[in-house]
């Protein structure tokens, strides 16, 4: 990477955190929550693509982080209405916890195993939420009391119920997601993780502890995924046991592939043109898993690179 | 009723459940041992084998008989069509990269049920048993059907035991399984053989599921239960172990109340997930012992 590459691709992700400010002040309403959301579930989607399209690794359980994030920030909140800061910091700490735990395991495994034990454990958690539905109320879901939707941090009142706030809430912790990432991908360590991608025996053969590298990857997806999921928890006042099924971990797939895997945007690209199109197509039809299956079918056989990845390949070729 | 009259029962009942799991898990076996793809779509080949048993059972609707046996041959048939067209427009050009197919039968799992809940609806839809009559045993009656079910899977299980062992086709087919290149080297033509297999292994499926439902009603979420238990006999089994599959499938169908007597059935579930999850860790060439290839 040229100095020139960098200080594009450094002033790309700033331009598109700045356009994303400038938006709350022209979009309407509605929008505007769209947007948030769509902010909230990148984080996830950026984070699930350091495993995927960096490493080479495909997860099919990244929800139980998800959710093991947005359970831990929300049902402490709704029982025992703990600081909106510290729900956070649980949320973060219990995701990175458990993906260290999760990686050490399943990373032993390579390949189709590793695909169908991401998904057992995944299914485990799933069907856990609803084994203690007495606690979490499975399906249903919890619905956050607005009595508790403000916090005080740093002298300043944080009001959850007002749009703008958790619009720009939400912005910073997008923006924190991409700077790790950015810094993490442009690293040393970042280029072993494209090694091991392309090929992991030769890395090995290197020198390189690839199961090391591996599990940090693991972890920071397992955490920004985690991270993501406390925020959903916090900012719209609700947790449920949908954000853990199965489903939750394709769509952070598919989000991931059509925006283009191994892109650092390409994630938060993908989220929002598919967040768009359910809620576009949702309007005549409720069969939005119908076009989640066609998607991810036409995506893997004729446009595998995602929408960033196939710009880079033909047009843009520093973007990182 | 005593204890033995109970066990038999008991027995009887898991040898049903059995027969229909064996059945299922043994066509995905086939299609990951033969083409190492994992088709996660193959819980909705069993749910639409289901619904089309449903479907054709009640347009020949006077002649139960009738309407079962040509469930029983067209919907296996049905089901191995939309999987051998599945197979040639999307998983060939894929070439059969792990990760992309997994993806790709993630997109067939969800359009499946998405175009069944469509077409058939998402009420349960039962099917009436073709004949009804109970075979007297000594200590209770016991429904003539779910004999049946038991004797065609045994009669199935043989069958494709004999194509694998005995017929050019089978051979072929393990031929591929061993050694796709030195098969393809000798004039075996790969490609055919992969599209066949995932139509047998689709058609397994959904012949298991014409047998059931008469059982169980069709619904457009069987699938996923199908899937979660099949998984369970491949990987205990061995991953690419046909005959482990099958060993695997009757001991979990024999024993298949064991677990939901002791646990809640959300408990036992996820105890056998992580069950499965950690077999795959630690013990990846299965629990018989049979070495991996």
């Amino acid at each position: 990477m040229t100095a020139a590459s960098t200080r594009k691709s450094i002033f790309l992700h700033l331009a598109v955190v700045a356009v994303l400010f400038g938006l709350q002040f022209v979009v309407p309403d509605y929008d505007k929550l769209t947007i948030t959301r769509i902010m909230v579930i990148a984080v996830y989607a950026i984070g699930y693509n350091v495993l995927f399209g960096y490493t080479g690794l495909l997860s099919l359980g990244h929800a139980m982080f998800f959710a093991v994030g947005l359970y831990a920030a929300g049902l402490p909140v709704y029982y025992f209405g703990l600081d909106l800061p510290l729900a956070f910091a649980l949320g973060i700490g219990a995701s990175l916890i458990l993906s260290l735990l999760i990686g050490v395991i399943a990373l032993r495994t390579s390949g189709v195993s590793f695909m169908i034990v991401t998904l057992m454990f995944a299914q485990a958690g799933y069907l856990l939420t609803f084994h203690l539905t007495e606690y979490t109320q499975g399906d249903a879901g919890l619905n956050l009391p607005a009595s508790i939707r403000s916090f005080g941090f740093a002298g300043i009142t944080f009001d959850l119920t007002k749009p703008d706030v958790r619009y720009n809430l939400a912005l910073c912790i997008l923006a924190l997601a991409i700077l790790i990432v950015f810094a993490v991908v442009r690293s040393r360590s970042g280029r072993i993780l494209v090694a091991i991608r392309e090929n992991e025996e030769r890395t090995r053969m290197l020198g390189y502890n690839s199961f090391a590298h591996k599990l940090k990857a693991f972890v920071i997806a397992g955490g920004l995924s985690g991270t993501s999921g406390a925020t959903f928890a916090i900012l719209f006042a609700y947790v449920g046991a949908s954000f853990a099924s199965i489903q939750n971990s394709i769509e952070v797939l598919l989000f991931t592939l059509l925006g283009g895997a191994g892109t650092i945007l390409g994630p938060l690209l993908g989220t929002a043109a598919m967040v768009y199109l359910v809620d576009k197509t949702s309007e005549f039809t409720t069969a939005h898993l119908l076009i989640v299956g066609l998607a991810l079918i036409v995506l893997v056989a004729w446009f595998p690179k995602g929408i960033l990845g196939s710009v880079r390949e033909r047009w843009v070729k520093w973007i990182p | 009723m005593d204890f033995g009259a109970f066990f038999f029962l008991a027995t009887l009942e898991g040898l049903v459940q059995a027969a229909v799991l064996s059945l299922t898990a043994l066509g995905l076996s086939l299609v990951f041992g033969v083409m190492r793809v994992v088709n996660v779509a193959h819980g909705q080949f069993f749910m639409l084998g289901a619904f089309l048993a449903w479907w054709i059972t009640n347009m020949i609707a006077n002649q139960p008989v009738l309407g079962f046996l040509a469930a029983l041959l067209i919907a296996p048939l049905l089901v191995g069509g939309i999987a051998f067209l599945g197979e040639r427009l999307v998983l060939k050009p894929l070439n059969y990269g792990p990760q992309s197919t997994i993806v790709a039968t993630i997109g067939f799992l969800y359009i499946i049920q998405e175009v069944a809940l469509i077409l058939f609806g998402p009420d349960p839809r039962p099917v009436e048993p073709p004949f009804q009559f109970d075979v007297e045993f000594p200590w209770f009656g016991y429904s003539g059907y779910k004999l049946f079910v038991i004797c065609t899977a045994a009669l199935l299980l043989c069958a494709t035991w004999f194509v694998m062992r005995s017929m050019r086709i089978g051979l072929a087919m393990r031929a591929t399984q061993f050694d796709s290149e030195t098969a393809q080297n000798f004039g075996i033509p790969v490609g055919r053989v992969y599209a066949q297999v995932f139509a047998i292994g689709a058609m397994l499926a959904a012949v298991a599921a014409v047998l059931i439902v008469p059982i169980q009603q069709a619904h457009y979420l069987m699938g996923l239960d199908a899937l979660l238990l099949s998984f369970i006999a491949v990987i205990v089994g061995g991953l690419g172990s046909i005959q482990g599959t099958v060993v695997a499938a009757i001991l979990i169908g024999l024993s298949g109340g064991i677990l939901s007597v002791f646990f809640s059935p959300t408990l036992a579930k996820i105890v056998a997930t992580l069950f499965v999850a950690l077999v795959l860790v630690f013990k990846p060439e299965g629990l018989f012992g049979g070495k991996a290839r």
